[in-house]
């Protein structure tokens, strides 16, 4: 068999069509479109069963904790009367150490109800550590595809430490360099050994974080009798606040749901030499930005994670506050976790202080800490890379030049994109150059993928 | 030597510069794509010789041995003195008094 790149990409759709056990073409829409909820349904689980499934792998129900002494940081440093109660839903306390847990559960299950002997995954983050996991439960051998090393060998502290991990668990890790060709090691490797595409942007997957939403409403009601007013989501591919905000929906929730990405404006994703500049490898804009605005360009032909049709606001943090905010998690709350999935709560932070002192805000998740997945590791990584690390003020920023730990936690500010430039954006990538092809449909379509309304659509339509 | 049986990690080249995706910034497209793999020793093998290994799924592949016992390295890093000024800091805002 010919394994050259172009000729396994040439092969892409049939081997992700065996590897998924779905068939993605009976979704598609005569025009741009296709049937979103159908893909969805078309696991054939509802969100009870998973919730079931989920809870035979021991996976869900984790802790909803109030920072009370994190919400009387922000309560200093906010105006007089303002500063939102701050929640936080312990998801390092998932099997996996991470909310991935619920979102590879349901991959792992369906792949050892259809008969497949393993699962393949291609992930440099907690995703790998969850798919291994919940393989090991199943009985199911399990291959973890990640981008690790740069050109002269030198990894990302954090990524090593998941290949550890999911090494820990069973699974055969595959390192790779810098690039995204990683997609055709992973179609080589479903194809060499006919294991399931435990994709991160499956409907299963997705239908997995359903739960957590879930959860949130359900929990929130009996602790406080009310709907949390804001959800705060780190936002990278996009499905950890699609699956959060369809569960909220599925619970009939109120809550805003906010996306929070870490800025790593500037730096190029597939550069060599930048890779180990950044200190944060998932939960950032590099890739929050991209998928949000064109979601189809994932390992599957339809990405389950859309992000954009349920973000109310989008608003970005810098490292710096991310790693001074999970400090304060530590020092103040006795929880030391991992940065990454702090994130969304240096943003929980800032948007608190916006708020009245009755309103209530949630971080939807944490994530598990240890060697090189640790505030400290990476800082150190980053000042041996020559990152300059200093106090001052989060806004003077430049990624892959410094980190900048505020001097002062009244310095944690989040920046808002504009999220009607993005809808934008999206509705340009969605209609290519049919612009003057268009129905009624496909102007549905993109209501629906940008959370939008049909003046709105056609007004960005017109504008092409 | 690494003896048949032995735990190693191989390295190969799955694409040279000139096959790469011609998508990619100019610093990474100059470098091959690189895997590394770890596995049991089929034969036995010198270090920096071709050999095949059987992974942890059973999976079969043949590589240049670089390791022979690798482990895992990554730590908690050099001492950060800006964390303990983190704790220090907001703990006295928060407890101390400071308005």
């Amino acid at each position: 068999m010919d394994n050259s790149y172009d000729a396994i990409m040439a092969r892409k759709n049939e081997i992700i069509k065996n590897a998924v056990g779905m068939d993605f073409e009976k979704f598609e829409k005569p025009g741009i479109g296709f049937d979103y909820e159908a893909m969805m349904e078309a696991t054939g689980y509802t969100i009870e069963e998973i919730r079931r499934v989920q809870s035979m792998f021991s996976i869900g129900n984790t802790p909803l904790i109030e920072l009370k002494n994190l919400t009387e940081l922000a309560r200093k440093c906010a105006p007089e009367g303002k500063g939102a109660r701050i929640f936080i839903k312990d998801e390092a306390s998932n099997p996996s150490g991470s909310f991935k847990a619920r979102r590879a559960c349901t991959s792992v299950y369906q792949a050892k109800k259809l008969g497949y002997k393993g699962v393949v995954t291609a992930t440099s983050g907690n995703y790998g550590a969850a798919v291994a996991c919940c393989a090991a439960m199943a009985g199911l051998k399990c291959i973890v595809v990640q981008e690790c090393y740069d050109s002269k060998g030198v990894g990302q502290p954090e990524i090593i430490e998941k290949a550890r991990k999911c090494e820990a668990l069973g699974a055969e890790v595959v390192q790779l360099t810098v690039g995204p060709e990683l997609f055709s090691t992973v179609l080589q490797l479903l194809e060499e050994t006919g294991y399931f595409n435990a994709s991160l942007y499956t409907p299963f997957g997705i239908a997995g974080v359903e739960t957590l939403g879930y959860e949130i409403a359900e929990q929130f009601r009996a602790k406080i009798g009310r709907d949390p007013d804001v959800v705060v989501c780190t936002n990278a591919g996009g499905g950890n606040l699609t699956g959060t905000a369809r569960g909220l929906r599925k619970a009939g929730c109120s809550a805003k749901v906010v996306a929070a990405s870490v800025n790593l404006s500037g730096l190029h994703m597939a550069s060599d030499s930048q890779f180990n500049k950044k200190s944060f490898t998932t939960g950032h804009t590099g890739f929050g930005v991209p998928y949000t605005v064109n979601p189809d360009h994932s390992d599957v032909p339809r990405s389950a994670a859309r992000p954009l049709r349920y973000m109310d606001r989008y608003v970005t943090v810098t490292q710096g506050s991310v790693f001074y905010i999970t400090e304060c998690l530590a020092s103040l709350e006795g929880l030391e976790k991992g940065p990454a999935g702090n994130t969304s709560l240096a943003a929980a932070f800032c948007l608190a202080q916006d708020m009245d002192r009755d309103q209530c805000i949630v971080v939807q998740e944490t994530e598990y800490t240890g060697a090189g997945k640790h505030l400290n590791p990476q800082l150190s990584f980053a000042r041996q890379n020559g990152i300059d690390i200093h106090f001052g003020d989060p806004k003077d920023e430049i990624p892959g030049k410094n980190i900048i730990l505020p001097a002062h936690p009244s310095l944690i500010r989040v920046t808002d994109l504009d999220l009607d430039h993005m809808r934008r954006s999206r509705i340009k990538r969605a209609v290519g150059s049919r612009k003057d092809e268009l129905t009624d449909e496909d102007i549905r379509f993109l209501v629906e993928e940008t959370n939008t309304n049909e003046q709105f659509v056609r007004d960005a339509v017109a504008s092409l | 030597m690494a003896k048949k049986g032995d735990w190693v990690q191989i390295h190969n080249i799955v694409l040279p510069p000139e096959e790469r995706s011609s998508a990619l910034p100019e610093d990474t497209k100059v470098n091959p794509l690189e895997m590394w793999v770890k596995g049991h020793l089929t034969e036995d093998a010198e270090i920096g010789e071709v050999a095949e290994v059987v992974t942890r799924t059973g999976r079969h592949a043949k590589g240049t041995v670089v390791k022979v016992n690798p482990y895992f390295e990554h730590n908690f890093g050099f001492f950060v003195p800006e964390v303990l000024e983190i704790g220090d800091q907001v703990r006295r805002i928060t407890f101390g008094g400071e308005d």
